[in-house]
């Protein structure tokens, strides 16, 4: 299929826009955030798929794409759009097939040079001990109704069970639970989907990394040192979503909608998988219940790992997690769509916002964020590829112009099917050990999908966000050592 | 293998092609390209449990995208994946029915070389079409 390459109005060096008279039935123009290089980095079928985003019923202002955005289906990765929760639609190809995909970060008082010696032993551990791949088994071993009730919940059912601290959801993104949730709207074969596989990390882009502090990585020390970072620290990240139980849901209500979408309400769409329902029909309310169940698995499979990975810093260190200082620092989602009050036109409205492959990035003061860091903004965690590094960001008033979002990740710019042409796994594995990084793999196949050279440049995606006011550097994470799923 | 990955198309993911003669043919094509976006060596798969299910509906595309979402369901429900497939299709008035018989094993992270996990079958450039013979086009999102 060929695509014609917008005339981009710049806006500033960061920002690009596709007028309305790209496409027909646009109802607003679509944003790019990015540096000229990254723009002119996606690949065409992005212009595309994010102007077919801005023909939804009920969008508002713009359809923004982040810097690190790349084709997907229905909304590109990194695609964003908030619909007004009257007029408007809710769409799963804005949410994405993994639901509550995200990351969660934990600090140590360990240094590198604690942490160094004990490298493989604590990658082959932290391998052993969580369940990774396709076709693992979970942490957790649940009966139907406490997977209900875990769904409904989110992190804090896994925390009364002694699975984390309870100061853990206070670090955690809607405190690791969204009260919409109604397992009810669940259908069986999703339930049966999860239910072995809560507290697994997955496969494809899906880690868990070893990272450590330099001081020369730290941009904003003040606010580094209030949240526990401190130079050579070696801290613990992780990126995992609501596994096959929020694939199901996501593919049962796509299913659903296609079936009413035109029939029952009219609604034409340029894309399968922009398939909608009106936010407020039953169809609608009944999606956003069953969604917001997979919100709660997301974080409830992250809240376990964290808990399996303080069991196995203490296994090797020979001190509690409590003595190691294994406080979480934060954990947020980058594929979710909630109800948010924003500003439109100098009104306070409620919109439903859509982020897929992209971070909420509230600014200080914003209600959304929990009291320790509400006078900061929003911890954001943005995870690189396993060669290049992640970052710790936090949240701006600035970013209220696109809904308070940034981007989520490094973003691809090569194909699976490339990567593994250009790189082995088991090479990539040795040049990385060279160069000090430990890698434990479930697959070498799927160890060089995920090489650097197969992502863009991390740096280069903070840049945009940072320099577009959409979030701002707090500090920069090294990769030690990774275990890949 | 009357199937092939497709590249230029998905940038994170996976898109396929599978041909065949007969629907029979067709289908049991494009269940073993998904095994094979999944695992490295499918040929390793042994028939070692069997499992029985019915699909409708009133097209063959969507009756093709409920079966392999059924193999994913299998994959992540009883972690089981599939290498003999017995397909039997007939028609009740306006819809066709698929009768299946999958035979395989349980995954084994030391038999079966993984490559990543299939979440789900995507609808994006999803099609079935018959000119001469069947053929589908699917993008798995992985």
């Amino acid at each position: 299929m060929e695509f014609k390459k917008p005339n981009f109005k710049k806006i500033s060096d960061y920002i690009w826009e596709i007028g309305t008279d790209y496409k027909e039935g646009m109802r607003v123009p679509a944003r790019i955030y990015a540096s000229k290089n990254l723009l002119d980095q996606m690949d065409l079928h992005v212009y595309d798929q994010i102007s077919n985003v801005a023909t939804l019923p009920g969008i508002q202002k713009y359809a923004f794409c982040m810097a690190d955005g790349h084709s997907g289906y229905g909304f590109p990765i990194g695609g964003v759009a908030a619909m007004d929760v009257n007029e408007g639609v809710i769409s799963p190809g804005g949410i994405g097939f993994d639901i509550n995909c995200g990351m969660r970060l934990i600090r140590t008082n360990l240094t590198i040079n604690d942490v160094k010696p004990k490298l493989h032993q604590l990658v082959d551990t932290l391998y052993k001990d969580v369940p990774a791949g396709v076709g693992s088994s979970g942490i957790l071993k649940l009966n139907p109704n406490e997977f209900n009730e875990l769904v409904d919940t989110g992190a804090k059912w896994c925390v009364e069970k002694g699975y984390g601290w309870k100061e853990d959801l206070e670090r955690t993104e809607m405190y690791g639970g969204v009260k919409e949730a109604d397992s009810s709207k669940v259908s069986k074969k999703a339930i049966k989907r999860g239910l072995n596989q809560v507290g697994t990390l997955g496969s494809g882009n899906h880690y868990l990394e070893i990272q450590h502090v330099k001081e020369e990585n730290i941009v904003d020390e003040k606010l580094a040192k209030k949240w526990g970072i401190f130079p050579d620290q070696i801290v613990v990240m992780f990126h995992c979503g609501s596994r096959g139980f929020g694939h199901q849901v996501a593919s049962d209500y796509l299913d659903l909608f296609l079936n009413v979408m035109e029939s029952k309400y009219k609604i034409k769409i340029l894309d399968k998988e922009l398939a909608s329902a009106p936010f407020n029909s039953p169809e609608g309310q009944d999606y956003f219940a069953a969604m917001s169940c997979a919100v709660n698995m997301g974080f409830a499979n992250r809240q376990t790992i964290a808990h399996r990975i303080r069991e196995s810093f203490a296994k090797i260190f020979g001190q509690s997690a409590e003595d190691l200082g294994m406080h979480q620092i934060y954990d947020i989602c980058h594929n979710r769509a909630s109800v948010e009050k924003h500003e439109v036109d100098g009104q306070m409205r409620e919109l439903i916002v859509h982020r897929k492959g992209a971070t909420a990035a509230f600014g200080p003061g914003r209600e959304e964020i929990p009291p320790f860091y509400r006078d900061d903004g929003q911890p954001i965690l943005i995870g690189g590829s396993m060669e290049t590094g992640s970052w710790l960001l936090v949240g701006q008033e600035s970013a209220k112009e696109t809904w308070f979002t940034t981007a989520h990740g490094s973003g691809r710019v090569m194909s699976r099917a490339e990567a593994k042409r250009k790189y082995r796994g088991d090479t990539l594995q040795k040049e990385l050990e060279k160069k000090g990084i430990y890698i434990k793999t479930v697959s070498f196949a799927g160890l060089a999908e995920e090489a650097g050279g197969a992502y863009k440049p991390i740096d280069e995606v903070i840049e945009s966000t940072h320099n577009a006011g959409i979030s701002k550097k707090v500090v920069k994470l090294l990769p030690l050592g990774n275990v890949k799923g | 293998m009357p199937y092939k990955f497709v590249e230029g198309v998905a940038m994170a993911d996976v898109a396929f092609e599978a041909t065949g003669k007969t629907l029979e043919e067709l289908f049991e094509s494009a269940g073993r390209a998904l095994t094979n976006s999944m695992i490295e060596n499918p040929e390793k798969i042994e028939a070692k449990e069997t499992v029985t299910f019915c699909l409708k509906s009133t097209t063959e595309e969507k009756l093709l995208h409920n079966f392999l979402s059924e193999i994913v369901f299998y994959k992540d429900a009883e972690m089981l994946i599939f290498s003999k497939y017995e397909l039997k299709f007939s028609k009740k008035r306006e819809e066709i029915i698929l009768e299946a018989s999958l035979k395989g094993e349980k995954i084994d992270n030391k038999k079966h070389h993984m490559i990543v996990d299939v979440k789900a079958v995507s609808w994006h450039m999803y099609k079935v079409e018959k000119t001469d013979a069947w053929k589908a086009f699917a993008i798995l999102d992985v």
